[in-house]
């Protein structure tokens, strides 16, 4: 027997589309990649199951906000594991990410006062107004060096507020600021090759300023001018993937009006997660033309930075840099991207370093944004995961190219005990290119051979 | 007919297997419904055990419940064997994914059922070992899966399918008594080869466990070389040359002109568009000299019989990328329309060219796009008929169309199914193909392991009064 019951379903807008979903084949071959699904072996746990749900509920079978379906779209790292490796072609982030959305207006009203205000405000202040992203940053770099941090550890007060894993996630500030400052930087070496668009981040700028530098000097090392306009902004991951589409349209239409006037050539992003949100501003605007053919050709010059060094050639004065270097592939490179390649071509061209693989190098480490705070079991489940396959290799350092990332796995390696260094991949650039000695003949005619 | 099951039988389940591994939530009986088919039901509970002992736990609550029982492992079957019916309880395999032993003087492998076969093949590869059967799944299917569906795969025109691996069995049958089968040694005629039994018998018979497996061991070169063909005839007819010359490659696959657009279309792996019909071939040995003399003799029928271009692999790399486009084929195809029905007949060698025919001839007839691909050198080719589910007209035309190519096969001295299983997809042809004294015989066979009825029902044997299973359940 059948009861008949209204099941709460998606509505207009960014609703799940059923071309995406009915792509799905159930073939499984997505499963063993997905890192929720390794972790549990239960189908609701893995691509095909989400697709599944996601279906059911588009068909009027399950409830919008049914906790099962909460809780997947919520335990999902949307690290796109799954669309990489599909072959029948289902784009799982335009899937997710609106599914997301239609769970945070459902829901909206339930959640208690306290949480809305801080999520409106984190989400619509914070990473809306980079300046005040700054203030808060300072703020917290107060907090995280003056001995508050221990009080309030101590004193049980985090606790009390619940806000003791949101502020172990906080990543520590940088001393200072990389400030867009709109000037323009010009190649240190010869013509310059192109105008790149320096994207500065919200995260990026205030925690991980000496990355953004070392960009800025590794660019203009290799023969590019860099811009770093002012009105640029976050890219809008973070509220698009918890689920924010509106907030996250008036964010990129800020960046795309910023590239648009600064005549740059390429808007280069040194942050995986971002460039691949901004790649994909297009699906943002499906409903509006106008809006959509700007995000798209937008869109189509994005560059992360390890793809665009790549492809114009780097400067072969490097140093040597002795040790072991293993690669952690950040999830928005590697499948949202597609970029794997590259960067490791980059590290491969480094003197002195040897790149060892580890095993699993694509398998999601658990940063994925807010999933910390969100899903902290798996998130810490993921997180050893990742550190057990890099000591294996034991290596010097470990490389990669997204905040998250790095973060994630530098937290876990140190709750490991070990002495593994986590640098982006620029960094690693930017200290060889320190390193050069121009006497030094033999790593000259290696860093050649290996452009060659 | 159970549409949830007691508390009381949930808590015992409980008891058995733990209490994270008993799913019952909606969202896990969705996502527990289906297998690479377009089938879909809900099963009453899902159930993942870790052990012999669980298993065997469970197959006896579910005798003492009368609860219809469906192995599941990784549910990428294409005939909707794992499906459940309405009330069955899903018995899911994966967290059985133990490599036990891989013994390398007798040359065996014992696994979990749950076991990845791509996992197994890693495994016993870093040894110098092999472990031949490699469906096209081998990456999201399980060894029980394989066993149960006796899998094929591109490597089993040389090597043999998943049947002639299995040396060993663990079975838990219906009521819960755990029978072991067979052993370490390669020979065994003692008795009744219930091996062979319960390889292909879709979890209609007890629930795998444990399997031994044969090894060999790894050849030391592999090589691959393709031909292109402006006339799919052409293709077949090289098939039939190739095999009559004395060699025995490892594979030999056909992809038609649609197949090779939709795997290009999904990862460029630098096939040639616009050829009617691409064969893939590979060829394995231990001496470098003699794998290569192979190839080209193999590079000089396929000339001979029209190719337009014969190619080798250059490089691991590039046969990699070539027989990865192969794996990705049958999703591939999905690109095209919403949906496709797949087919899995197998013809004798001789009668491939004359199949090949047969099925474009029933595309065209009933207005349908159906390519073509499969392993060609043992005769299996799986023609998918694409189409649109909510097309009902379509439908009709898809249904007319499926049956015809079974009766095509059936009628050149081939099978409904060469590796995929007769499951839901192909139950009410059964007979048509093995005829009512062979379908007695399973029926016997089946009441006798299983006289309630409670393992996988529905799958394999006909409805009474059924049209076709197409639309089920
Ligand atoms: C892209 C793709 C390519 C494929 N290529 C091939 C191919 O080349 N060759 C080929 O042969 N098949 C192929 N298949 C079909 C499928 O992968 C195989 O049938 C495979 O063996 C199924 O394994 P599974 O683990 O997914 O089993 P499931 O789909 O979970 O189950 C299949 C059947 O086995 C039964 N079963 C599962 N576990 C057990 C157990 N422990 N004990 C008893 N019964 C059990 C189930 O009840 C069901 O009837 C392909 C499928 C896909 C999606
Ligand atoms: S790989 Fe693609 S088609 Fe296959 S199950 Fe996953 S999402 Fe579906
Ligand atoms: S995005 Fe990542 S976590 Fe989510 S279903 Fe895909 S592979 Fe799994």
């Amino acid at each position: 027997m059948e009861f008949v019951e209204t099941k709460l379903g998606f509505q207009e807008p960014d609703v799940p589309p059923e071309s995406v979903f009915n792509q799905c084949v159930r073939c499984g071959l997505c499963l063993p990649t997905c890192p929720t699904y390794v972790e549990t072996l239960v189908e609701t746990s893995g691509p095909r199951g989400r697709i599944a749900l996601i279906k059911a509920v588009s068909e009027g079978r399950l409830d919008l906000t049914s906790p099962g379906f909460m809780h997947q779209m919520s335990e999902c790292l949307d690290c796109r594991a799954c669309e990489a490796v599909c072959p029948s072609g289902v784009a799982y982030g335009r899937l997710l990410e609106p599914a997301r959305t239609q769970i945070e207006r459902a829901t909206a009203e339930r959640r208690p006062l306290f949480a809305r205000l801080v999520r409106g405000f984190a989400l619509g202040m914070l990473f809306s107004n980079m300046a005040l992203m700054r203030f808060a940053a300072a703020l917290l770099r107060f907090y995280q060096r003056s001995g508050l941090r221990r009080f309030a550890h101590e004193s049980g007060l985090l606790r009390g507020l619940n806000l003791e894993s949101l502020e172990a996630l906080a990543p520590a500030m940088s001393r200072r600021f990389f400030v867009p400052s709109g000037e323009l930087r010009r190649t240190t070496h010869g013509v310059s090759k192109a105008t790149a668009f320096m994207h500065a981040g919200c995260v990026m700028h205030v925690a991980f300023a000496e990355v953004d530098e070392a960009t800025v000097r590794v660019l203009t090392r290799c023969g590019c001018d860099v811009v770093t306009p002012r009105d640029q902004g976050c890219c809008g991951a973070i509220a698009v993937h918890a689920g924010e589409m509106e907030l996250g349209r008036k964010l990129a239409k800020r960046n795309i009006e910023s590239f648009e006037r600064s005549g740059a050539d390429v808007y280069v992003v040194n942050a995986a997660g971002c460039g691949s949100t901004l790649k994909e501003y297009g699906h943002l605007f499906e409903a509006d033309t106008a809006w959509s053919e700007r995000a798209s050709a937008f869109s189509a010059k994005v560059r992360d930075v390890t793809e665009f060094l790549d492809a114009i050639g780097i400067a072969p004065e490097l140093g040597r840099i002795d040790g072991v270097v293993t690669y952690q592939e950040p999830c928005h490179l590697a499948h949202a991207q597609r970029i794997t390649a590259a960067p490791r071509r980059l590290l491969a061209s480094i003197p002195g370093l040897i790149l060892r693989e580890m095993d699993e190098s694509s398998l999601c480490c658990g940063s994925a944004g807010i999933y910390n705070v969100t899903q902290p079991e798996m998130a810490g489940r993921l997180q050893e995961r990742k550190v057990a396959n890099i000591v294996a290799v034991d290596p010097a350092f470990v490389a990669t190219a997204n905040p998250g990332c790095a973060l994630q796995v530098a937290a876990g390696i140190r709750k490991a005990g070990r002495a593994i260094e986590v640098k982006h991949i620029v960094e690693l650039l930017d200290e060889a290119y320190a390193a050069y000695k121009p006497t030094s003949r033999a790593s000259s005619a290696r860093a050649a051979s290996t452009l060659a | 007919m159970i549409v949830s099951l007691a508390p009381r039988v949930v808590g015992e389940l409980r008891e058995i297997a733990g209490a994270p591994h008993v799913l019952t939530a909606v969202e896990d009986l969705i996502a527990y419904g289906y297998d690479a088919t377009w089938y879909e039901a809900r099963p009453v509970a899902v159930v993942l055990p870790a052990t012999t002992a669980e298993v065997a736990a469970v197959h006896r609550l579910a005798t003492r419940e009368r609860i219809a029982l469906v192995p599941r492992a990784m549910g990428s079957g294409l005939s909707g064997g794992s499906v459940p019916l309405e009330g069955s309880l899903i018995l899911a395999v994966p967290r059985m994914n133990r490599i036990l032993e891989i013994d390398e003087v007798n040359r065996v492998a014992i696994v979990q059922s749950g076991v990845i076969n791509a996992a197994l093949q890693d495994a016993v590869e870093s040894r110098g070992l092999f472990y031949p059967p490699d469906p096209s799944s081998l990456r999201q299917s399980a060894i029980g899966g394989n066993v149960a569906e006796n899998a094929g795969g591109a490597r089993c025109l040389k090597y043999g399918v998943t049947a002639d691996y299995v040396v060993a069995l663990e079975i838990v049958l219906p009521d819960g008594t755990i029978v072991r089968t067979g052993g370490k040694m390669l020979k065994n005629a003692t008795g009744y080869d219930l091996r062979a039994l319960y390889a292909g018998a879709e979890g209609t018979l007890g629930t795998i466990t444990e399997i031994t497996l044969r090894l060999l061991p790894k050849p030391r070169f592999t090589r691959t070389a393709l031909a292109a063909f402006a006339r799919i005839d052409d293709a077949t007819a090289t098939v039939r040359a190739v095999m009559a010359s004395g060699l025995l490659p490892a594979s030999i696959e056909l992809m038609d002109r649609l197949t090779i657009r939709c795997v290009e279309e999904n990862a460029p792996a630098g096939l040639p568009l616009g050829s009617d019909a691409v064969l893939l071939f590979a060829v394995d040995g231990n001496y470098e000299a003699i794998v290569d003399e192979e190839l080209a003799t193999i590079a000089e029928i396929a000339s001979a019989h029209g190719a337009t271009e014969t190619r080798v692999a250059a490089s691991a790399a590039e046969s990699a990328r070539l027989w990865e486009a192969r794996r990705a084929v049958s999703p591939a195809l999905a690109r095209r329309t919403p949906n496709k029905l797949g087919e899995d007949v197998c013809v004798p060698l001789s009668e491939i060219g004359e199949m090949v025919r047969r099925i474009r001839e029933i595309a065209q007839r009933y207005d349908l796009q159906i390519p073509v691909f499969g392993h060609a050198g043992d005769g299996n080719l799986h023609p998918n008929i694409l189409c649109d589910r909510r097309n009902r007209e379509e439908m009709v035309r898809v249904r007319a169309a499926a049956r015809e190519i079974f009766e095509a096969a059936v009628a050149l001295g081939g099978t409904l199914s060469g590796e995929h299983g007769i499951g839901l997809l192909k139950k009410q042809f059964i007979e048509l193909d093995v005829g009512s004294a062979a379908l007695g015989l399973m029926r016997r066979i089946k009441d006798a392991v299983d006289p309630l009825g409670i393992m996988n029902p529905g799958k394999i044997f006909p409805d009474p009064g059924g049209a076709d299973a197409f639309d089920l359940p």
